[in-house]
C-alpha cells in the first residue's frame, strides 16, 4: 500500500524515467545514433581532430589503428574524419529526397483521392505509370538528362521513391473518406474543405510521420547506391556512396573503405527505420 | 473434485453451507439430468493475476427441458456456456462442486475426452455462423467433417446424412445448399446450417449461445422452431440469450445472471410471471412493445417522463415530405437492384415515424435519403416545405441544422482522435454560439442527455455503449433540429440500456417537439415509440398505419407474418 502511494506521489520526472526504461534498447541505441549523427553535420569538426581534406601519402591505406579508428585511404586521408564530413552531404541527400518524395506523394495521393473526377484521374493514372517504371531507371533517366550532381541526386531518389508512398495516401484517404465520421461531419453541414482539413487528413495522415522516418533510411541507401555508380556526388567529396566507390578498387588491400561506409549507411537505414517503427506503433495504439 | 486455485481470489464464489444442503438435496430429486452443475465458477488468468468471470452457476438439465441463461453483455453467461463444454480457454480456470455430463464428472476430462463429447453427447450452435464456419467449406462438407471426426457411417451414407439434416433444419434444396459456400448463403440458411452441423450426430444435449443474435425475425421463429422440434424430439437444449423475448418463447427453467453471478433462477413462468429480484423485474420492464406505449421502460423513466409532459404539436405540419423516392443500385455482378422502390410519406411535427422492415428491405436507404446523404434517382424530398434532396449540396448546409442523425453504430462516427468535448464543440454552429457561450452549451447538451460532465474529456472509445449513444444523441441536438433520423439507433445496446435511450427518446421529443424518423428492424422498438409505422419490404412500403392498426388488423400478409413472428413476450403463455 505504502509503495503504491510513494509511487502515486513521486515526481512527474521519475514516472517519465520509469516510462523510458520500458522501451527496447535498440530504440535508444537509435536515437543516440541519431543524436551523433546529427551533430556530425551540424559541426563535424567537434568529432573529428584531422583535416577531412589533408593528405598523408606516407600513412595510406593503414588499417584501423588509435590515430584513425576507421583506418585510411590511399591518400592517407583518415576514413572516420572523411565519413563524419560526409554525413553532411549523404544525410542532406537522403533527408532531401525523403521530403521530396514524401511531399510529391503526398500532393498525387490527395490530388488522386480527393480532387474532381478527371484530375483525380490523371493523378491515379500517373501513380500507376510512375510506379510502372523501375524505380532505378527512372532515377537513371533523370542523371542522363540532368547531369549528375547531388541536386540531380534529390530529385532522382525522391521522384523514385514517390509512387510508392503516393498510393499508401491515396489509399489511406479514400479510407478516411468513407468513415463513419466525415458522413456525421456532413450531415451537420459542414463545408467539403472544412471536413477534409478537420477529419480527412489528419486522420488520413496519422502513419506520415513514420512513413517520413523509414523513407529517410531507404533514400539513404538510394542515394548511396546512385553516388557508388558513379552517378551522385563527385569524389572530392565524401559522401558515403562516394566513399564505398573509391574504397572499391582497394578491396583487397584495404577492405576497410568499403566495409566501415557500407556498415555506417546500413547503421542510418536501421535507426531510421526504428525510431520510424516506434512512432508509426505508437500511432496505431492511438498515443 | 475440483480444480484448486493457488492464488487467493478476493471474492470467492459463495459457500454457503445451507445452500450447499439445498442444492444437494435438489441433485437427488432431479437425478435424471444429463447436465448437472453445482457452483460453477470460472476464472481467467490475466497478466499475473486471476479474475474471476463466473461464479456460484447451478442448474440440471433435464431430458426434453429448455434451461434458458439470460443476461445482458458482460454478465457472463457466454464464459459460463462455454465452461459447460471444456471451451473456457487455456487461461480459463473452471471450478464447480459437481459438473456431471451424463453422471459423468466432466471436471476430470481430458481434452481428448471433450472432443469425444463435444458433437457426440453436446451440440455446440455458437452465436455467428459467418464467423463459425469456414469460409473456403462449402457447407455440406463442414457437417461431413463432424459426423466423418466421430467416425459415423461410410462416405456414401454421410452424404445422405447431410441432406437429410438440412432438410431436417429447414434448408430449402438441401442438395444445391450443401455445395455452396457460407458467403454464398443468407444469414438464415447459413444459421440452420451451423445448427445442422452441431446436430449432425443426435447429441441429446444441444447448447445455443444466442442463436438467433443478429438475425431478422422471419429467421429467427424459423431457428427458433428448429430448436423447439429438437426439444420435442427429447433433446435437452441450453439456451443462452439476452433476448427475454426469445427465452420466453423456449425455456422451462430460467438462470438470470448479472455481473457473473445468478441473480434469480426458477421455472420461466414464475421468472418471468412473478419475479422476485428488482434486476429481473427491471429486465422484463424493460422490453418495448405496443403494450407499453407512452409508459417508461427504465426505473428512472417516470421522472424523466414526468418532466416532460406531452405537447400540443399542430399534427398537420408536414416538416418532411417524401414522394416516389427510387434508388437502384448496381450490384457486384452487373445486376441492377431496386433498394427503394417510388416510397412516398410525410413527417409531421412532434411526430415517430417508424420504419421497419428486415435487412435488405431499403429502411436505412430511404433514411439516407432523407438525410440528403444519398441521391434519389427518382422522387423528391421536401424539408420544413422547401426543396430538399434536388438542390446543391452547398445550397443544401444552410439547412442541414434543422436535420440531424444518430446512427447504429456511435463509435465509427466519431472522431477517433477527438475527445467528446471536441466532438460536441465541432457539432455547434459556429455562427450562434460566440467561442465563450460553447462551453455553456455543451454542458447543457450533457443534462438534456443525462450524461455527467465528466465525460467532455474522454474519448468515445473509453465510453459504455449507452454512454456514446447519448453522446451521438447530444451532438444530434447541438444543432437544434427539428427533425432526427434514427437509424437502428438503440438495436446493438443491452436491452436495459436500450431502454434508458428510449424513454430518453422520448422525453427528449416531448419536451423539444422534435419529429423522429425512426428506422428499426425490432418490431417492439417501433411498436413502443411510434406514432405511425411504415412497413418496408423489397425496398416498398407494403403498408402504413398506426401501431394499433398494423397490431390489431395488419391489412397486408408481410406485416401479419412479421407480427406473427416476433417472439411474443407473454409470461402467461409459457410453462
Amino acid at each position: 500500500m505504502t509503495a503504491i502511494d510513494a509511487r502515486a506521489s513521486g515526481s512527474d520526472l521519475r514516472q517519465a524515467l520509469a516510462r523510458l526504461s520500458r522501451l527496447p534498447w535498440g530504440l535508444y541505441l537509435a536515437i543516440a545514433f541519431a543524436v551523433l549523427l546529427l551533430v556530425a553535420v551540424v559541426a563535424p569538426e567537434l568529432l573529428t581532430v584531422h583535416s577531412p581534406t589533408a593528405v598523408d601519402y606516407s600513412a595510406a591505406l593503414k588499417p584501423p589503428s588509435f590515430a584513425h579508428p576507421f583506418g585510411t585511404d590511399e591518400s592517407g586521408r583518415g576514413l572516420y574524419t572523411r565519413v563524419v564530413w560526409g554525413a553532411r552531404d549523404s544525410l542532406t541527400i537522403g533527408v532531401g529526397a525523403a521530403l521530396l518524395g514524401v511531399a510529391a506523394a503526398l500532393l498525387l495521393g490527395s490530388v488522386a483521392a480527393l480532387a474532381v473526377k478527371p484530375a483525380a484521374l490523371v493523378a491515379d493514372r500517373f501513380i500507376e505509370i510512375l510506379f510502372t517504371f523501375p524505380s532505378l531507371l527512372l532515377a537513371l533517366l533523370l542523371i542522363a538528362i540532368m547531369g549528375p550532381s547531388a541536386g540531380t541526386e534529390v530529385l532522382a531518389v525522391g521522384i523514385g521513391t514517390a509512387p510508392g508512398y503516393a498510393r499508401m495516401i491515396r489509399g489511406q484517404i479514400l479510407g478516411a473518406k468513407n468513415a463513419g465520421y466525415v458522413e456525421a461531419a456532413t450531415a451537420l453541414g459542414h463545408s467539403r474543405w472544412r471536413i477534409v482539413r478537420a477529419h480527412i487528413l489528419p486522420n488520413a495522415l496519422r502513419p506520415l510521420v513514420a512513413v517520413f522516418a523509414l523513407s529517410i533510411g531507404q533514400s539513404i541507401v538510394w542515394a548511396s547506391s546512385l553516388s557508388f555508380l558513379g552517378l551522385g556526388v563527385a569524389p572530392p567529396a565524401s559522401e558515403w556512396g562516394a566513399l564505398l566507390d573509391a574504397g572499391r578498387e582497394y578491396l583487397v588491400q584495404a577492405p576497410w573503405l568499403v566495409v566501415i561506409p557500407g556498415l555506417v549507411i546500413v547503421a542510418v537505414a536501421l535507426s531510421a527505420t526504428t525510431i520510424g517503427r516506434h512512432i508509426q506503433s505508437r500511432l496505431e495504439k492511438g498515443e | 473434485m475440483s480444480v484448486s486455485i493457488a492464488e487467493d481470489v478476493d471474492d470467492a464464489p459463495a459457500r454457503d453451507a445451507g445452500d450447499q444442503t439445498q442444492v444437494g438435496a435438489d441433485r437427488l430429486d432431479r437425478s435424471g439430468a444429463r447436465l448437472s452443475v453445482r457452483n460453477l465458477s470460472t476464472a481467467f488468468r490475466v497478466g499475473d493475476g486471476i479474475r474471476r468471470i463466473v461464479s456460484g452457476v447451478s442448474f440440471d438439465l433435464l431430458p426434453g427441458e429448455c434451461v434458458a441463461i439470460v443476461g445482458e453483455s458482460g454478465s457472463g453467461k457466454s464464459v459460463t456456456a462455454r465452461s459447460l463444454v471444456g471451451l473456457a480457454g487455456r487461461n480459463g480456470i473452471v471450478e464447480a462442486e459437481a459438473l456431471e455430463i451424463h453422471h459423468e464428472n466432466a471436471l476430470a476430462f481430458t481434452s481428448r475426452t471433450w472432443r469425444r463429447i463435444r458433437g457426440r453427447d453436446i451440440g455446440f450452435v455458437l452465436q455467428d455462423a459467418l464467423v463459425s464456419l469456414d469460409p473456403l467449406r462449402p457447407v455440406g462438407k463442414e457437417i461431413v467433417e463432424a459426423l466423418r471426426l466421430h467416425r459415423w457411417g461410410d462416405r456414401a451414407s454421410r452424404q445422405q446424412r447431410v441432406q437429410h439434416l438440412l432438410e431436417r433444419v429447414g434448408v430449402p434444396y438441401p442438395a444445391v445448399r450443401a455445395r455452396q459456400r457460407p458467403d454464398q448463403l443468407s444469414g438464415g440458411l447459413r444459421q440452420r446450417a451451423l445448427i445442422a452441423s452441431a446436430i449432425a450426430l443426435d447429441p441429446d444435449i444441444v447448447i445455443a449461445d444466442e442463436p438467433t443474435t443478429a438475425l431478422d425475425v422471419t429467421v429467427q421463429a424459423q431457428v427458433l422452431e428448429q430448436l423447439r422440434q429438437m426439444k420435442q424430439r427429447g433433446a435437452s437444449v441450453l439456451l443462452i440469450s439476452h433476448d427475454l423475448a426469445v427465452v420466453a418463447q423456449l425455456a422451462d427453467h430460467i438462470v438470470v445472471m448479472q455481473g457473473g453471478r445468478v441473480v434469480e433462477q426458477g421455472p420461466a413462468a414464475q421468472v418471468l410471471g412473478d419475479p422476485e429480484e428488482d434486476y429481473t423485474r427491471a429486465l422484463i420492464a424493460a422490453v418495448p412493445s405496443e403494450e407499453t406505449r407512452g409508459k417508461p421502460l427504465s426505473p428512472g423513466g417516470a421522472a424523466l417522463l414526468a418532466g416532460a409532459p406531452e405537447r400540443d404539436e399542430d399534427p398537420q405540419t408536414v416538416v418532411l415530405q417524401a414522394d416516389g423516392l427510387t434508388k437502384r443500385f448496381r450490384t457486384r455482378d452487373g445486376s441492377v437492384t431496386t433498394a427503394v422502390d417510388d416510397v412516398s410519406f410525410a413527417l409531421h411535427r412532434g411526430e415517430t415515424l417508424g420504419i421497419v422492415g428486415e435487412s435488405g428491405s431499403g429502411k436505412s436507404t430511404t433514411g439516407r435519403i432523407a438525410l440528403a446523404l444519398e441521391r434519389p434517382d427518382a422522387g423528391t424530398v421536401t424539408l420544413l416545405g422547401r426543396q430538399w434532396t434536388q438542390v446543391r449540396e452547398r445550397r443544401r448546409r444552410a439547412v442541414r441544422s434543422r436535420i440531424a442523425v444518430v446512427s447504429q453504430d456511435p463509435l465509427s462516427s466519431f472522431d477517433p482522435r477527438w475527445t467528446v468535448e471536441r466532438i460536441l464543440v465541432d457539432a455547434l454552429p459556429r455562427r450562434a454560439f460566440a467561442s465563450g457561450q460553447r462551453s455553456g452549451r455543451i454542458r447543457e447538451l450533457l443534462d438534456q442527455v443525462g450524461l455527467e460532465h465528466e465525460v467532455l474529456r474522454r474519448f468515445p472509445l473509453r465510453l459504455s455503449g449507452g454512454q456514446r449513444q447519448r453522446v451521438a444523441i447530444a451532438r444530434a441536438l447541438a444543432q437544434s433540429p427539428e427533425i432526427i433520423v434514427l437509424d437502428e439507433a438503440v438495436s446493438a445496446l443491452d436491452v436495459t440500456i436500450q431502454a434508458q435511450i428510449l424513454d430518453l427518446l422520448t422525453a427528449l421529443q416531448r419536451r423539444l417537439g422534435l419529429s423522429y424518423l425512426f428506422i428499426s428492424h425490432d418490431l417492439g422498438v417501433i411498436a413502443h415509440l411510434s406514432h405511425r409505422v411504415l412497413v418496408m419490404k423489397d425496398g416498398r412500403v407494403v403498408e402504413v398505419g398506426t401501431p394499433e392498426q398494423l397490431f390489431s388488423a395488419p391489412a397486408h400478409d408481410y406485416t401479419r407474418r412479421l407480427i406473427a413472428s416476433i417472439p411474443a413476450f407473454d409470461p402467461e403463455s409459457t410453462a
